[in-house]
């Protein structure tokens, strides 16, 4: 086998953003989490990412400001380092190894603390009042308290359950900035204020209760007037502090609450969910922002899709719902609500889940089976059609059909014809029929166009597996166990069966354009079958246990996922493989998807050619988000990153990205209309670039300059004008030409950016005006710079 | 933070009557407006000039009324005895009216006495026209003859005595001045033209004919007649086009639509049909409260007025289209001009931002319940008498919510005698039906393992439970009954089909 060097496998984005606590920066402004393999910093009002820290080679295991200076954040990781961040620039600051397994979560306020509690590996939850005099720590049904001053610690036990068999297990606690009172949250929902706790004996505890299952996180504010409590609820309980009957609650969060945090000055609240959320809270209990990662359950039921317009990740995210994630811009897009039901945050209840979910070529129409299957009752099924609106810019349901199958729907796909004026959806199921469903126009009860059943198909009362449209649409094959049937759909017609025992048919997939003839089949018992379907015989076979086939819409390439998560690429036509690579991930792979590229690729290499229009994603079974990557496209994504960092001071809000697009075009027109007189003229702009950048106290006067740098930037002249003048340039090029080097030695870099935001053209005496003045003051200018 | 989602009600197809556009069409007017005459309403004729009057012959009298008034703007009590059929001339100005005691009288529409009397005829006239010049006067006689008088000199001009029984409907020509058909209870059917002195045509309906219609282009001739509708084509040589028999009882008056394309026939048996005059079909049917002897369809089909044995005269006016909009839109009460007028009529320019205030939920009563997880509460609120009765789909809609919450148990449990005989009353209405069983059958199942215990100390609930118990013996045996049916059709389906179409081998 062929080691391909230049291809990686890379993690993508999507990685968990409600792993540990969030941290609030001292102005409220910006929003640390730990995400993955590292730290981002986000906008906390725009919801933007505005920094990325990156740096550490494992899971982050915890964020914290740095007490001393309320610009740097420490983190904390798995690979054993801690290091200090300015996270308001993005720049690592120090690095500081440490031996120890560091995968506690740092919340305190000291240094010294934060060191303590490296050690402290086995606590499940610490924190120490604001004066440091004592550090509080949790587990299972005890309450330690250490007191630094007497160097001595107390232990409070409670009982596992009391008689109405609540659990009193500990999950959180928080203590009282300014009193001394320590609150803790319990399994069975309750919230104990501790007191007194510095007598080994008299301690006392009030008890609050509201939540009906585990606390799972219980802050005070900075001053201590309120206390913040969640859990699977996903509803915001602030208690008053002395007057806990007074509550505010802030419900319908979405998900459970995993965290609670608080900004210094008490500002803002936020708080970070199971679905992979984090939602901020002004503190008068509203939500100002929402930050969503990619959300990831136990598993994805539906298979993962690639939405034709926005080009967006489609798979299932919260409960009941569809997430529309961007690869690009590693985002949640929007989430589309299937289900449409009041979700009941309660553990052990059967929801409504979206499990299978189709779109049609254009995007169109989008399909969806959602379930619910009860103990000892039926089950129960709706098959969703949904409309595409231009206006919404987002999927409004059409058609409800509930109770499409009597069982399960095991498979659905679209008919695959652009030009079509009909569209059709094959669904499959476990009560043996296959059903055919088209677009209606006219009905004498329902108003616009809807979908009805059209054509119920079976085959010898044999379960349907699979089913797959031609590339064409001409052509439908469905599996039925062991047999694959090929239909006509304008006719209904059974055209032909083919069948290849042993084993029951797992996948089935057609070739994509000149491929279009064979029709790929993988069987339970490890045989990979190519069929051509114009002599309806068996082309080739071969042994292989694949585990998952898909075809790229864009190419004729096939892509098969073995069970041991090997990988092959290949085209139905070729004996050989285009592409194989051994072990992609630990684990089987579950899900994966062709994603076309917006751009494409130009890679020569006959390894990555299969990466040049579409880019292969694919889940692990840890829902681990994975890509292909070519060693060129690494590099340039490394070079856009440090661009990135060193351009982007600034949060990216709405406005900015509007106005930068809007430069952006102006700078492209430039760029199209200099394109030819470009090399002639970026003096002018180096000129203005220059001037722009010196420190103030070494120009000359303002009013020296003024009236010439406001001309410099009026209208340019038109191109006739131009034309005319361009003999006149010729003579001054060679006065140009030394400008040239002299601004080439001041740095390379600035000279780079400068041609880039090429500046309004100016007439040509403007320039020389300009000219001379810089000549004036170079000398010393650039022993400035150069300094 | 995400709003409440609402309970979803299903919302199942209406089975049974189909919507067309003829449906709305005919269902677009406005509740009926009742006007008692003096007897028997046996003729409506709508004046040809607007404002388009209409004229109603009951009893000893013949009331014009106004398109929208409730009282007759002119009344014509002239008759010694009952008047029939009062017509209007083609200009709106003369009325004509025949009467039991065979004097036919022509009224002025302004004035109050008869301007003529036509004298001549020996028993009742029912049958009085005008004729297409304006000039003379058709009428038809229980005596078996029908006449042609000459209006200016009020002289008979011609008598016609070929039918042999009673005349008791005519129509003139709109086209020729000479043609005017005839139908009488000897069943048939006569054209005759005045240019000769007998009939040119006859046609045989089969039953004493009641009332007669002519397309506007004159080709074709519809006659009513026992409980037969029949179409002739004259062109033909009066050919029978079609025969429908829509109604049970006698066909008592026949009418057009303004633009004919639709038929409208009325009858003894209350109902009003509308026909497609292209392929004869029923496309509406109106339901009265008596029989109908007559029937009008003011121009561009503004109004239907209907006259019936009882006397009662029933006004329909089709709703204009603003009205339309306006009970779809329903109307609420709205808060005092003078107070809420500033910047209702403020209109935003093009590049203002729009603040869209919040929208306000509203939630059902029962959703208010759910939303704040009082599950006895929210179910009690489906079962009120209204929900319960008139929206059934409601309260199942909100048990299958509360089972999805897993919290069905407790709000079907701790409920008294009266609210427990008010769920299964629920129960044993709904429980049968093919769109609630999937819902109702284990939240039954359920009921009963809760009140296990408590069976027999309520005579109420027992009296429930035993109706239930009934219901479910008796679906059980449809549901037998219809597997064998099934059954046997399958067997003679395969019968049928086996030869014709062997399988695919195996």
């Amino acid at each position: 086998m062929v080691e391909h060097g230049d291809i990686r496998v890379v993690h993508r984005g999507g990685s968990k953003i409600n792993f540990r606590e969030p941290v609030l920066s001292h102005d409220s402004r910006l929003l640390l989490c730990a995400s993955g393999e590292c730290v981002k910093v986000f906008s906390s009002s725009t919801e933007e990412c505005v920094h990325d820290l990156q740096g550490h080679t494992d899971l982050v295991t915890g964020v914290l400001l740095n007490p001393s200076n309320h610009l740097q954040a420490y983190s904390c990781s798995a690979d054993g380092t801690v290091r200090l961040w300015d996270f308001t620039d993005g720049i690592l600051i120090k690095v500081q190894l440490h031996c120890h397994h560091v995968s506690v979560q740092p919340l305190s306020v000291s240094v010294f603390v934060y060191l303590l509690m490296c050690m402290c590996v086995t606590l499940t939850r610490l924190l120490s009042s604001s004066q440091g005099e004592y550090i509080a720590s949790a587990k299972g049904l005890h309450l330690e308290v250490y007191f630094f001053k007497k160097q001595k610690s107390y232990r409070f036990s409670l009982k596992e359950d009391n008689k109405k068999g609540a659990k009193n297990t500990f999950t959180c606690l928080s203590c009282h900035p300014k009193d001394d009172c320590i609150a803790t949250g319990h399994e069975d929902g309750k919230i104990r204020l501790w007191r007194n706790f510095n007598h080994k004996r008299e301690y006392t505890y009030s008890t609050l209760h509201w939540h009906h299952s585990a606390v799972s996180s219980v802050r005070f504010t900075p001053e201590g007037t309120n206390l913040l409590s969640g859990g699977v609820e996903s509803v915001l309980v602030q208690w008053r502090y002395n007057q806990e009957t007074q509550k505010d609650f802030l419900p319908r969060l979405g998900a459970a609450i995993t965290h609670i945090a608080v900004s210094p000055d008490g500002e803002l609240f936020c708080t970070a969910h199971s679905d992979n959320k984090l939602t901020v809270i002004q503190s008068c209990v509203k939500v100002s922002a929402v930050i969503q990662g990619l959300v990831k359950g136990e598993s994805v039921r539906t298979d993962l899709m690639v939405d034709p317009r926005s080009k967006a990740l489609v798979l299932n995210g919260k409960p009941g719902h569809l997430q529309f994630y961007s690869l690009q811009r590693d985002k949640q897009l929007y989430n589309l609500d299937i289900v449409q039901q009041e979700y009941i945050h309660e553990s052990g209840l059967q929801q409504f889940e979206v499990v299978k979910a189709a779109f049609d070529t254009r995007g169109n129409w989008l399909a969806t089976v959602e379930e619910r299957k009860q103990k000892d009752s039926t089950l129960e099924l709706n098959l969703k059609l949904w409309a595409y609106d231009e206006q919404t810019q987002s999927f409004v349901l059409n058609t409800t059909v509930s109770g499409p199958h009597e069982a399960r729907i095991t498979a659905m796909c679209f008919c695959h014809t652009a030009d079509s004026q009909t569209t059709m959806l094959v669904s499959a199921s476990q009560d043996g029929h296959f059903k055919a469903w088209q677009l209606e126009s006219n009905h004498y009860f329902y108003e616009g166009p809807f979908w009805s059943c059209d054509f119920v198909g079976a085959y010898h009362s044999l379960v349907p597996e699979c089913c797959c449209f031609s590339a064409d649409g001409s052509l439908l094959a469905i599996s039925f166990q062991e047999v694959v049937t090929v239909w006509s759909p304008a006719s209904w017609e059974l055209l032909t069966t083919l069948s290849q025992p042993p084993g029951a048919i797992r996948d089935l997939c057609f070739g994509r354009q000149s491929c279009s003839k064979y029709l790929l089949g993988t069987t339970a018992k490890n045989l990979l079958c190519c069929w051509n379907l114009l002599t309806c015989t068996l082309e080739w076979s071969t042994s292989m246990d694949v585990s998952l086939l898909l075809s790229d819409p864009l190419s004729e390439n096939m892509a098969a996922f073995c069970s041991h998560a090997g990988l092959f690429v290949f085209k139905p036509s070729e004996p050989r493989p285009l592409f194989s690579h051994k072990a992609i991930c630990s684990g089987k792979v579950t899900r994966a998807v062709f994603a076309p590229r917006e751009e494409m690729l130009e890679s020569c290499e006959e390894s990555s050619q299969w990466l040049n229009r579409s880019q292969l994603y694919f889940l692990t079974q840890y829902m681990d988000l994975m890509t292909f990557i070519t060693k060129a496209e690494e590099d340039r994504l490394m070079a856009s990153s440090k661009r990135l960092v060193i351009d982007d001071s600034v949060a990216v809000t709405p406005f900015y990205l509007l106005l930068g697009k809007h430069r952006q075009q102006q700078q492209e027109k430039q760029d199209r209309s200099f394109s030819a007189e470009r090399n002639q003229l970026p003096q002018g702009s180096v000129a203005i670039k220059e001037l722009l950048h010196t420190p103030a106290h070494v120009l000359p006067s303002a009013s020296f300059l003024c009236s010439m740098f406001v001309r410099s930037l009026l209208i340019s002249v038109t191109d006739k004008e131009k034309k005319s003048e361009e003999e006149e340039m010729e003579s001054d090029k060679e006065e140009e030409s030394e400008c040239e080097m002299e601004a080439s030695t001041m740095g390379q870099g600035q000279t780079a950016e400068a041609q880039e935001t090429a500046a309004p053209a100016l007439t040509k005496a403007q320039a020389r005006e300009l000219r001379r003045v810089k000549k004036l003051d170079h000398s010393w200018l650039s022993s400035l710079l150069d300094s | 933070m995400a709003s409440f989602k609402p309970t979803k009600i299903q919302v199942y197809p209406k089975l049974g009557e189909k919507v067309t556009q003829d449906t709305l069409y005919w269902k677009n007017y406005k509740a009926p407006v009742q006007i008692k005459e003096f007897g028997a309403v046996t003729n409506i004729d709508f004046s040809p000039v607007a404002p388009h009057n209409y004229a109603v012959t009951a009893f000893t009298r013949i009331h014009i009324y106004g398109p929208f008034s409730q009282e007759p703007v002119k009344s014509f009590t002239r008759f010694k005895d009952t008047a029939y059929c009062g017509r209007f001339r083609s200009d709106g100005q003369l009325l004509v009216a025949g009467c039991e005691d065979s004097v036919v009288r022509l009224f002025d529409v302004s004035g109050k006495v008869a301007l003529r009397m036509f004298k001549g005829h020996t028993k009742a006239v029912r049958v009085t026209d005008f004729t297409s010049d304006r000039y003379h006067i058709l009428t038809g006689s229980d005596d078996y003859t029908c006449r042609l008088w000459d209006i200016p000199n009020s002289t008979e001009l011609t008598s016609y005595q070929e039918h042999t029984d009673y005349i008791r409907c005519g129509i003139t020509s709109k086209l020729n001045r000479d043609l005017f058909i005839t139908g009488s209870y000897d069943h048939t059917l006569k054209l005759f033209d005045a240019r000769v002195n007998k009939s040119v045509m006859t046609m045989d309906h089969g039953q004493p004919v009641e009332s007669l219609l002519l397309y506007p282009s004159e080709g074709l001739l519809v006659s009513a007649g026992g409980r037969y509708v029949k179409v002739w084509d004259l062109l033909k040589g009066g050919q029978p086009l079609v025969s429908l028999k829509n109604h049970h009882k006698t066909v008592t008056c026949l009418c057009l639509s303004s633009n004919g394309q639709r038929l409208l026939s009325a009858s003894l048996d209350r109902h009003v049909k509308v026909y497609n005059t292209t392929n004869y079909k029923v496309v509406h049917n109106f339901d009265y409260a008596a029989s109908i002897l007559s029937l009008g369809l003011a121009p561009d089909d503004e109004s239907i007025v209907v006259g019936m044995t009882n006397g009662i005269l029933s006004i329909k006016h089709r709703k204009s289209s603003e009205e339309t909009k306006e009970i779809s839109g329903q109307q609420k009460r709205r808060p005092a001009y003078r107070v809420f007028v500033k910047g209702k009529n403020y209109v935003p320019k093009q590049d203002d931002y729009l603040v869209s205030k919040p929208v306000k939920q509203h939630l059902a009563k029962y959703d208010k319940q759910l939303k704040r997880f009082n599950v006895s509460k929210a179910l009690d609120t489906a079962l009120e008498t209204w929900t319960r009765f008139r929206k059934p789909e409601i309260t199942v809609a909100v048990i299958k919510e509360l089972d999805r919450r897993g919290t069905l148990k407790n709000a079907l449990a701790g409920r008294d005698e009266r609210g427990l005989s008010q769920l299964l009353n629920f129960l044993v209405g709904n429980l049968v039906d093919p769109r609630f069983a999937p819902v109702l059958v284990p939240a039954t199942e359920m009921i009963l393992d809760i009140y296990q215990s408590v069976i027999g100390q309520s005579p109420v609930v027992d009296v429930q439970l035993q109706r239930l118990q009934d219901l479910l013996e008796r679906e059980i045996g449809y549901q037998q009954d219809l597997l064998e049916v099934l059954g046997m059709l399958d067997t003679m389906a395969k019968m049928n089909t086996s030869p014709l179409t062997p399988h695919p081998p195996t």
